[in-house]
């Protein structure tokens, strides 16, 4: 296994490209034998699809895992699979979903791999019904500087598992994941929609709609103010009883340029939003979709990160407790909206009960925001300042994954388990957005 | 109808995912390799992937009896449908000027073991009047430069000898199919730096191969437009290319 220097690395915000060292093992043996004897920092990274930089090392080595991408065991059965960190939620389901399996949370992107959705602890559209992706993890191997090959799982280093899930990548390599499959009887899933003309009867009807579906979301158009503000659509769905089980294609359109940033301004985007919204009116009601444009609305374009320009994109998702109500939300939406910023996908949804099983995890019961900004400078950097200051107050937190200028105070605070977590770092394991958190 | 496929170098990152695509259609394979362990752990993939049967074979194919082998592997998938030949050594050329027992080995493996091998699966093919024998060769076959010929004296060798097998078997009903690919993103060439446009994923390499099997060209470029490159760098002038440092 040896580190080759690489300048062109940036996160899926790509917000400037960052000097790597990187290694790409092709064989869990080659890890394994390496970390035996390795004495140097790195940090594992699978398909750098995360917006900030826990994916990223600024002159540090990074172990590519991309290509661990085997299968190692699966029962039918009882539809546990277990696979190399790298295999991405995409080969899975091309793979399991004519046998009748799907994954049991989704992110929205099917290009993430195993590793990044547990190091991540990521959740999907149906969080309220099945928590995080960690919760349907049944175990993990990690490749430990200090210990060599560990496996965590509920029962089995129990504390190392808990930090293990959104841990960002910081306990070790992970090298393997065991994960349970959910069963499903169609490819496609029973949608419908509902257009909504403010925030309350938006909230009221995710609300609503979490006893009934087992996803459950809502967009947003993030540019009205006044009494439309918070307008949006409910999409919710169920799978279908029966039906074809057809795994999804390859993307056919992609993203050829990011010299097109001048393209997004506050104009085209409340006319985007508008038209968005209006379609939706139209076209509300039930449909049977098929589950890639439900699920992967943006996997169709591939490089769809170049939309915003050159100076690339911050995500920003906070999540507001149940305790603190829907007003934080109405503030941030204002704020927004008055910026004249934001996107074209912004995305509320409430998270249910169900514990995340991560000490890093992000999710905890409420509402999450979830929105991009193109880059603009100072100019974003001081709105996604007056939101923190909205999220803060309401005692919520942000998502390490998505936000690439949290501050050291607001990680702190929004993660109490910190603490507990440290005890379990990789003494080898750094990524950028630890060295900022530690500076 | 179940596809039989030997692929010899089945750890290379062309051929592990050209055995994928035959997997997903459900072929029985038998994968051979030089590590055992690495073999298991991509029959196993293999099987999930919806493999039939998975044979594996940990051995050196450079100095392997191919005759037997492939009459071996012949009972034990019951026909053979595929032979895909992908194992070969890049090879340092500026140290292997100078170090001639290093170049005899890379000769030995690059072409004289392979081509024993391409000879006895053609003498397999033609016997029974089916079947394809794939051999990965490289653009760098196709002029000597400066920077690779040697690499590239073993793969233009090795391309001679697939076009005169491919030649041989037409009248047969088996078929030989030399695949030429360009820059290829591979653990042969991850020391590369900034990849740019040129360069091809193992897996669109794959799906070429895995096309050009049953196809009716003797010669295919991996991805096409190598045919128009490669016909450019072939024909300037040596005046002119002896000026540079391709």
């Amino acid at each position: 296994m040896q580190f080759h220097p690489t300048t062109g690395l940036s996160s899926w915000g790509r917000l400037g490209t960052r000097r790597h060292d990187v290694a790409r093992p092709r064989f869990a043996g080659q890890l394994s034998e390496w970390n035996a004897t390795a004495t140097l920092s790195r940090l594992a990274v699978g398909n750098r699809r995360s917006y900030s930089d826990v994916c990223l090392s600024d002159d540090g080595r990074l172990v590519d895992m991309t290509a661990l991408d085997r299968f190692r065991s699966f029962d039918p059965e009882t539809g546990v699979l277990a696979a190399e960190a790298g295999v991405t939620i995409d080969a899975i389901l091309r793979r399991f979903v004519p046998l009748g399996f799907f994954v049991p949370v989704t992110p929205g992107t099917r290009f993430v791999t195993l590793g990044g959705a547990v190091a991540n602890d990521v959740h999907g559209k149906n969080h309220h019904r099945a928590g995080t992706f960690g919760c349907h993890v049944r175990g993990i191997t990690l490749e430990r500087s200090d210990a060599g090959a560990v496996r965590a799982a509920p029962d089995c280093h129990p504390e190392l598992f808990a930090a293990t899930v959104g841990g960002l990548g910081l306990t070790g390599i992970i090298s393997q994941v065991e994960v349970q499959l959910q069963r499903i009887r169609s490819s496609s899933l029973n949608v419908e929609t509902i257009a909504c003309e403010g925030l309350n009867s938006l909230c009221d009807g995710l609300e609503a709609g979490d006893a009934a579906f087992e996803h459950n979301v809502a967009w947003v158009d993030c540019t009205v103010r006044g009494d439309g503000l918070g307008r949006g659509l409910l999409t919710r769905g169920n799978w279908c009883a029966d039906g074809p089980l057809e795994p999804h294609s390859s993307p056919r359109r992609a993203m050829p340029t990011d010299r097109v940033g001048s393209l997004l301004n506050p104009l085209t985007l409340k006319l985007f939003n508008a038209a968005y919204f209006a379609k939706g009116q139209l076209t509300a009601g039930w449909k049977v979709t098929h589950y890639e444009p439900f699920l992967y609305p943006l996997d169709s374009i591939l490089h769809w990160n170049r939309l915003y320009g050159r100076h690339g994109f911050y995500q920003y998702q906070c999540v507001i407790p149940d305790r603190a109500g829907r007003e934080p939300i109405s503030e941030l939406l204002k704020e927004i909206a008055a910026a004249g910023e934001g996107s074209m996908l912004a995305v509320l949804k409430r998270f249910g009960d169900r514990p995340s099983p991560g000490m890093l995890s992000f999710p905890e019961p409420g509402l999450t925001l979830a929105l991009d900004f193109r880059n603009r400078g100072e100019r974003t950097l001081a709105l996604l300042d007056r939101l923190d200051a909205i999220v803060e107050a309401a005692h919520g937190r942000l998502y390490p994954a998505k936000d690439a200028r949290m501050s050291r105070t607001s990680f702190l605070r929004g993660y109490p388990e910190l603490d507990r977590f440290v005890a379990h770092l990789d003494p080898l394991c750094e990524s950028e957005f630890w060295k900022k958190m530690n500076r | 109808m179940t596809m039989k496929i030997v692929v010899l170098g089945a750890l290379s990152d062309i051929a592990e995912a050209t055995c994928r695509i035959y997997a997903a259609e459900g072929a029985d394979l038998v994968i051979a390799g030089r590590n055992v362990e690495r073999l298991s752990e991509v029959a196993e993939d293999l099987r999930i992937r919806g493999a039939g049967k998975v044979v594996t074979e940990a051995l050196d194919l450079a100095s392997a009896n191919s005759e037997a082998l492939i009459a071996k592997w012949s009972k034990e998938l019951d026909g053979i449908d595929v032979v895909l030949l992908a194992y070969g050594v890049l090879g340092e050329q500026k140290d292997l000027e100078h170090d001639l027992d290093a170049a005899a080995s890379l000769f030995d493996t690059n072409f004289r073991s392979a081509a024993l091998w391409s000879m006895a699966a053609a003498n397999y093919f033609e016997a029974a009047r089916s079947g394809s024998l794939i051999v990965i060769g490289s653009v760098a076959g196709d002029r000597g430069r400066q920077s690779n010929y040697l690499y590239g004296a073993t793969k233009g060798g090795l391309g001679i000898l697939v076009q005169g097998i491919a030649h041989r078997l037409a009248k047969s009903g088996a078929r030989a199919v030399l695949i030429k690919p360009g820059f290829v993103d591979t653990a042969m060439t991850a020391h590369i730096p900034n990849k740019g446009a040129l360069w091809a994923s193992p897996q669109k390499v794959a799906k070429l191969i895995h096309k050009a099997a049953p196809g009716r060209k003797p010669i295919v470029y991996a991805p096409g437009y190598w045919r128009l490159i490669m016909t450019i760098i072939a024909s300037v002038p040596s005046v002119i290319f002896h000026k540079t440092k391709l």
